[in-house]
């Protein structure tokens, strides 16, 4: 099955701009469906983005991050051609990861 | 400005008072029984660049974002990774999966389906109707043995997704054939965008000609030109895709007017009307809107 | 494939203040950032569970934050749809070490927090979700305080029937 991620990390110079797309509902147990019932709670709680085994960023997510959440941020230390892990937990247990390639 | 009339005289009367706005005095008015849509078309695009003087031509097939600041900086950051992405793969999967008899989608268009989506709706002389992009992609699949797909989201927003990216930035260029069939479709579906319907009286002239750029509650009103251009799109309200049927069917249920079964003939030839004088501008789809 | 996340007794930030804080300012020598923490942090599920945005950031930085210019939040003066809304902050303020967010109108206020290891850029850019009209709090923590940019942001309800 397709990872739920999708990354794009592009070195410039000696920093790495990194975007994130996870598809995920997200939903904040707030919201009930058309039968009135509550949908329950779930959504990712922590994402985590690694190269060369160190953590370069960590998310904390509560349901109030959207639906198929993005993440931009940039690190320095990396170059093109290495690789970059990303993988995130939910509040049911479920994961998923992927490896990119920097461009 | 308002159009208290009878409504054969009602989309006549509306295309000049429109025409006149936009300072088109020489041409004379189309008669109701000699349809001239290039005529049309051109005073279509000339009322909307001249009233919006500030916006690029190719700009207007991004709807709202090319009528207000503040939502265009939301939809740029947006579009740095949008979410029709997963769709997109979705729909790119779909189309190169064979039937359960071994053809694809590939062999029901020209050019095996890529780079094609400018060329829809087009008029089929043969069976005398409009056919749009949802409805050959149907046709297609009932001609080799699969179920059709519903119109409104899902694998049929996918696929037109898919062939939309592949035309990306390619001009509309949709054709009306010399046909007196041909021309009773275009008119037809201009009378339908020019037509008040419903509780609340709208025709989709009154929000997307008269009011574009302007609020209908929070929403920002997309100007009519290039309005399909973007098709199919993620809303933000939808939580997901819809296509040019759903949107269809949605604003008439929102604007309190009974809706169409999606692919109706109006809808199809209103398909057919807004995608004509909406030609030379890029397709851009798929597109996210609010 | 899951993984097991490790207790939520107490914030990563909490136990950093208690412990860290004091001894760093004679360490010259050593980085001048809190020993941080490895990927499998705790996850602050009391700070999530909190309403007000002050109890937000007070369960998850133990501490109250200054008002800096040095901080840039953006976000827009309206919302497109409070479903989506992007935001993003940036700040020239050096040796950071965490960006929040907080929606003071949600129902909980802490949205999104993110730990910012050392080379790692002090910017994070995210989608959030808003009920209604109200403030969105950004917080950096650098150099072991904490300072904040605030915006109002509009979310209406949709025009054609949303």
């Amino acid at each position: 099955m397709a990872s739920t991620i999708r990354v794009r990390a592009i070195a410039n110079g000696d920093t790495t701009e990194v975007q994130a797309l996870i598809q995920h509902p997200m939903d904040s147990g707030f919201v009930k469906d058309a039968q009135g019932a509550v949908i329950p709670a779930h959504f990712i709680q922590q994402l985590t983005f690694e190269h060369n085994g160190k953590t370069v960023f960590t998310a904390d997510w509560g349901p109030a991050v959207a639906k198929d959440p993005y993440v931009k941020f940039g690190f320095k230390g990396a170059s093109k051609g290495d690789e970059l892990k990303v993988s995130w937990v939910d509040n049911k247990g479920a994961s998923d990861s992927i490896t990119a390639t920097i461009q | 400005m308002r159009f208290v009339l009878a409504p054969v005289l009602a989309p006549v009367l509306a295309l000049i008072s429109a025409a006149l706005a936009a300072g088109v005095i020489a041409q004379a008015a189309p008669a109701p029984d000699k349809p001239d849509p290039a005529a049309d078309a051109k005073a279509f695009r000339n009322y909307f660049v001249t009233k919006f003087p500030g916006v690029k031509l190719e700009d207007f097939v991004n709807g709202p974002y090319s009528m207000n600041e503040d939502m265009r900086k939301q939809w740029v950051e947006k579009e740095e990774f949008p979410p029709y992405d997963f769709a997109l793969d979705a729909g790119k999967e779909m189309f190169a999966k064979p039937f359960k008899n071994g053809k694809t989608y590939a062999d029901c268009f020209e050019n095996g389906g890529i780079g094609v989506r400018q060329n829809f709706p087009y008029f089929d002389a043969q069976k005398g109707e409009v056919v749009t992009l949802e409805l050959a992609i149907n046709r297609c699949r009932e001609a080799n043995g699969e179920a059709p797909l519903s119109y409104v989201k899902d694998d049929m927003a996918s696929l037109t997704a898919y062939m939309a990216y592949t035309s990306r930035g390619k001009p509309l260029d949709i054709k009306i054939p010399d046909d007196p069939r041909a021309l009773a479709a275009y008119e037809n579906g201009k009378r339908y965008f020019y037509t008040r319907r419903g509780q609340l009286n709208f025709s989709c002239a009154s929000c997307h000609v008269l009011s574009p750029g302007q609020r209908l509650r929070a929403e920002i009103l997309a100007p009519a030109l290039g309005i399909l251009n973007a098709m199919p799109i993620y809303r933000s309200e939808w939580a997901g895709m819809g296509t040019i049927s759903r949107r269809f069917i949605t604003c008439n249920s929102q604007t309190r007017a009974v809706p169409e079964e999606a692919q109706s003939e109006d809808y199809r030839d209103l398909e057919y009307y807004l995608s004509y004088v909406s030609n030379g501008l890029p397709v851009s789809g798929p597109g996210a809107r609010p | 494939m899951s993984i097991s996340i490790e207790g939520f007794s107490a914030t990563r930030r909490l136990v950093l203040q208690g412990a860290g804080a004091v001894a760093l300012f004679g360490f010259g020598a050593l980085a001048a950032r809190p020993a941080l923490a490895a990927a499998n942090d705790p996850y602050p599920e009391a700070a999530f569970k909190q309403k007000a945005d002050r109890d937000a950031i007070q369960a998850l930085y133990g501490r109250t934050a200054d008002a800096s210019d040095k901080v840039k939040l953006d976000a827009p003066e309206i919302a497109e749809n409070g479903a989506v809304v992007p935001i993003s902050v940036t700040t020239t303020l050096e040796n950071v070490t965490s960006i929040s967010f907080f929606v003071s109108g949600n129902p909980n206020a802490l949205a999104a927090s993110y730990a910012i290891p050392e080379g790692t850029l002090p910017a994070v850019s995210n989608r959030l979700k808003m009920q209604q009209t109200s403030n969105v709090i950004a917080i950096v923590e650098a150099g072991g305080k904490l300072y904040s940019a605030t915006k109002e942001v509009k979310v209406t309800v949709g025009g054609c029937g949303g």
